[in-house]
Order: C-alpha cells, then structure tokens, then sequence
C-alpha cells in the first residue's frame, strides 16, 4: 500500500510592532515578568482594547505579499477558554472577519522544483501570556509562574490549506513564510525565542484517494528540523495504526523532540468549544482602498522577485540565487561582495562555501558574519589578479575569520602572495629536477601520453617547496618546457 | 426552546460556573425563556440583511503604535490573592 501524507500549516507569527495589539505596554523581549503587562492585558474592570494601526499595517503588508485578498473590513471577535496565561477568559481574535483573506504562495524544493501552496487566510489575534511551571521557586509550594508580559502582543495566524505532501514541502512552506515577514521586517521571524512558531494538521490517506483521512494537530513545533521530524514521526504513527485495521482519532498531540515521538495532549479536548461570538468592546476596523495600495507601493524587493533579478543580473545558477535569497541580509551581503569584487560566480561559491560552513559551525547569523562583505570582496580581488592561488585564499579566509584584518593585510603579515617572478620559479624548478633523477629517468622513458600525468610528481614538489605560493600555471609552463628539454 | 439539563451542566462547565443540582431544573427553565426570544426573532425573514457586528453603525478608531504605558507592576500584584517574585500565582495546571 502506498501513502500519501496530507499537510495543513497554521503558522503564529509574532509582529515586531512596539507595542501591544490592544495596549500601549511595551512588547520589547527579555524585560522582567509582568512589568510590562498594563490595566488593559490584565483584564481589569473599565479597561478598553484600542487596536494597534502597525499591527493592521505589518498584517496587510503579508497579505499583499501572499497575493491575498486584504479584507477592507476586518472584525474582531472573542473566543473563550479558561487558562491561567489569558486574563480576560477570552482571546481576541479575527474568524468570520479576518483582515488577510485566500491567497497562494510559491514554495521552493530541494530537488529544484517548485509548487505553489495555497492560503486559506490570515488573520490578527493577541497572544497570551507564559505559564511557568518548573522548579521556579525555592519554596516548594508547587503553585504555577505567571508572566504576562507576552499578553496582548500582537500576532497574525497564518492558516494553510491542505496542500503539502511531505515533511520536506512543509518545511519548504514554512522557510517561505520565514523569509517573507522577515524581508518586509514585520517580525524578527526568530523561531527559538518562539517569534514564529508552527501547528500542523497532519493526516495520511492511500495514494489516489480523494477523501482525506482524520487528522491530527501537532502543537507548537519550534524549530524547522523539528517541523520536519515530527510530521515523519506522526505520518508513520498514523500508517502503522491503519495497516493494523484501526483508526485515528482526531486530537492534539505534542511533539517530544527528546523522544521524537508524539502524545495526545487530552486536556485540550474537554473545552475544545470556543463560542466565538463578534467582541463588543471593538468596532469593525475599515481600511480604505487609497491605504492599501499605498502600502502595496511600499513593498520591498520580495524573495522571488529578488531571486529572479540576482538570476539576470549576476547571471547566477537557480540553486544559488534561491540560497542566497532566503534571508535578506544574505542577499544584501551577496550584492555588497559581488558589486565590489566584480566577481559574481566567486563571490556566490564563497558564501555557500567557505561563509556558510563557517556561519554554521559557529552558529552565527549572516549578521554576525567575522568576516564582512568587504573583506570577502578584498580577498575575491586578490583571487582575481592571481595575488594568491585559490587554496591560499582559503588559509586568509580562516585569518579573516580569526580576526586578522582585511585579506591585504593577511597576505602581507604572513608572506603568502603568490610567487609569479619566472626566475625563482625556475631555480625552484631546477632544484627539484636536480634532486629527482630517478623520476626524470622515467619521464624520458614514459610514452608522450603518459608524460603529462607524470609532471604531477614535479608540480607536487615545486608546490611543497614554495609552501603553495608559486603561480601554477607558471610551473607549468617552465617546468615542461625544462623536462623536455632534456628529452 | 427547551434546554435538557445535559446542556446547561455543560455550558456551566465551560463557563466554570457550580450549579448545584437542587437548581438545575430552574436555570434550565430560565434559560429556555431566554430561548424562546431568539426563537422570535429566528421567525423574522432576515434575507439580504448582512449579519451585524456591532450595533453602533462606526468604524473602529485605530491607536498609534507607541508605547503609554509604565510598569505598574507592584500594584497590581498587591491585588493578586498570592505572588512572587514578579510572577502571579495560581494552582498548578499543566498539559
């Protein structure tokens, strides 16, 4: 029997407004508990929501950014459930309403190929605030922390449709939706502080069936590998129960990344009816056509655009530009090296090379890059003029990468510039021929085909003796012009 | 409209609000009064009305995103029946 695993994605995105959606707290990340959580987040008698015009401005900006149609008339409404983290017994939120209708999205493979996703809406709501429940306290009371500074800040869920059919295209969805907020600069998009975090719908049904299967909903998944691995994990929970003769219960499960496995979270299940009804406390927000497209003016290069402009301009391999544009700041930096150096190929090789593997190994964002776009492009330079050899140029980006200065200063502090002077290169030449008989004996005596495999001996030991920094091609050229010579 | 008494130990459930059961047959009479208003206004032809989210016929005023607000964080606390350490108190509930 053959599977097909189902995939819809609801998407919390965390808007880097300044302050609250309803409030004028502050939003700002880190502050100690429950100083930033006013009158209003904390559901106080007399106390009225205002909502946020940023927050409505950030929301329709992703949906002209989605294609989607921008809903002029938006309405808030309350959906109720009791939690010690939401003061007011109620989250407001947007449902028949929502201020970011249908819309589609483009999403980028692996393997090259692309599809497109659909979106079913978007829409503001308020997050709730954080519960802490580990050993927070000394005095062993076992009563449960709570901090409402994250109360009342403004968030938009992104709602899918059911169009993914693998881990790897939910993963790709999700890194769409990542580089989107983060180039209109609506989010900081950092899913470890939870700024962006991710449910998914999931359910498997055999290949060529129409109807989907019962699905499950995986709460609250924080990092894209984990994305990844638990919807692999939870699809093959699924397979198993159906190949034995059972059925799936539609629940809310959790992911266990230390297990990897996932576990029905029953307590969601009792409350799972939220008697939406339209909040009073809030008129409907109308938005004029004038305001939208002034903001659909106001769009920045998007990653696709982006992609297809680095493509003709820089003449780049789809697979390279659709790397260097996932993030902003990548793109930014790419564009800054290849301006300076001229060097458009090089320069994208480097960052996908030596940069990222450097950036990965220490963790760092392309803005914490130790080594900067100038300097790259400086040592591109020297590349280009034949200063250093292709492999030396790997030694000064490690020296860069340490701290040393820019490439210039490296070369020049550790004597690494290439040896191109046809004297020195010749004395060497004759050294290591004067010290090789036995390997000159059988290049004379070789067949002409196989002489050139044999120089390698040669350019091996010229190399080792001018510790990599004589111009190749040179020895080349000198070294078979003396080999023969003595033919 | 009636309301069995199946129904309202639910919804007091999701409201947590007790009622007792000496007075569940008079909330679910009650209730069923209430009912039987919207039933009234159910029987009215509503076709080419668009649904209502507010009775005032206004459009939202939207607030500019700056922060008003300061930390008042001690006083509010004091109306909490228990904190500490800036952190407001309440039974353990975990998922």
């Amino acid at each position: 029997m053959e599977w097909e695993i189902v995939i819809g994605l609801e998407v919390h995105v965390q808007l880097s407004t300044k302050s609250k959606l309803f409030s004028g707290a502050s939003t700002q990340f880190g502050a100690a508990p429950n100083t930033q959580a006013c009158a209003i987040d904390l559901a106080m008698p007399g106390t009225l929501p205002v909502p946020n015009a940023e927050a409505f401005r950030s929301a329709v900006m992703f949906g002209l950014a989605m294609n989607a149609e921008i809903g002029k008339r938006s309405v808030f409404e309350r959906k109720n459930y009791f939690y010690p983290d939401l003061p007011k017994g109620y989250q407001t939120t947007q449902l028949a309403e929502p201020i970011v209708g249908p819309g589609e999205i483009e999403i980028h493979l692996e393997d090259g190929s692309s599809k497109t996703v659909r979106l079913h809406h978007a829409h503001l709501e308020e997050d709730a605030g954080k519960s802490l429940h580990e050993a927070v306290f000394e005095s062993g009371h076992g009563m449960s922390g709570i901090d409402l500074n994250r109360a009342g800040t403004p968030l938009i869920e992104i709602v899918s449709e059911p169009d993914m059919r693998s881990a790897a295209e939910a993963v790709a969805y999700l890194k769409k939706i990542h580089s989107i907020v983060t180039y209109l600069g609506i989010s900081d998009g950092d899913m470890s502080q939870g700024s962006m975090r991710c449910d998914a719908n999931v359910s498997v049904r055999l290949k060529g069936e129409e109807k989907l299967g019962t699905r499950t909903e995986l709460k609250n998944i924080n990092s894209f590998r984990f994305v990844e691995r638990a919807i692999k994990v939870e699809a093959e929970r699924q397979i198993d129960i159906l190949e034995d003769g059972g059925s799936i219960v539609q629940e809310t499960r959790l992911y266990d990344a230390d297990k990897n496995e996932t576990r029905s979270m029953r307590s969601k299940e009792v409350a799972n009816d939220y008697r939406y009804f339209p909040c009073p406390d809030l008129l409907p927000v109308v938005l004029s056509d004038d305001y939208v497209e002034q903001l659909r003016n106001e769009l920045p290069e998007l990653p696709d655009a982006k992609a297809a402009r680095l493509r003709d301009e820089y003449k780049l391999s789809a697979y390279d530009a659709d790397l260097l544009t996932q993030e902003r700041a990548t793109a930014d930096y790419f564009e800054t090296v290849a301006k300076a150096c001229g060097e458009a190929k090089l320069a994208a090789n480097w960052m996908t090379g030596e940069l990222a593997a450097l950036l990965n190994r220490e963790e760092l964002s392309i803005g914490q890059s130790p080594v900067s776009a100038e300097q790259l492009a400086g040592l591109i330079l020297r590349i280009k003029d034949n200063t250093i050899s292709s492999k030396i140029a790997k030694q000064v980006f490690e020296a860069m990468a340490n701290g040393e200065g820019d490439a210039d200063t490296v070369i020049e502090k550790r004597g690494l510039k290439q040896v191109s002077d046809t004297g020195a290169i010749e004395q060497m030449v004759d050294d290591v021929i004067a010290a090789s008989a036995a390997q000159v004996d059988n290049y004379r005596n070789a067949d002409e085909a196989k002489r050139p495999k044999m120089m390698g001996y040669f350019v091996g030991q010229i190399m080792k003796a001018s510790k990599g920094q004589a111009n190749p091609q040179m020895i080349n050229k000198i070294l078979k012009e003396k080999l023969d010579a003595l033919l | 409209m009636a309301v069995d008494t199946q129904t309202v130990e639910k919804l007091a459930e999701l409201a947590r609000i007790a009622i007792s059961t000496e007075t569940i047959d008079e909330v679910s009479n009650r209730l069923g009064e209430v009912l039987q208003l919207v039933d009234q206004l159910q029987a009215v032809s509503t076709e080419g009305v668009a649904p209502m989210a507010h009775p005032l016929d206004e459009e939202q005023v939207l607030r500019a995103d700056e922060v008003t607000e300061s930390d008042r964080r001690e006083e509010f606390l004091q109306l909490a029946p228990q904190s500490e350490e800036g952190l407001y108190l309440v039974p353990k509930v975990i998922d």
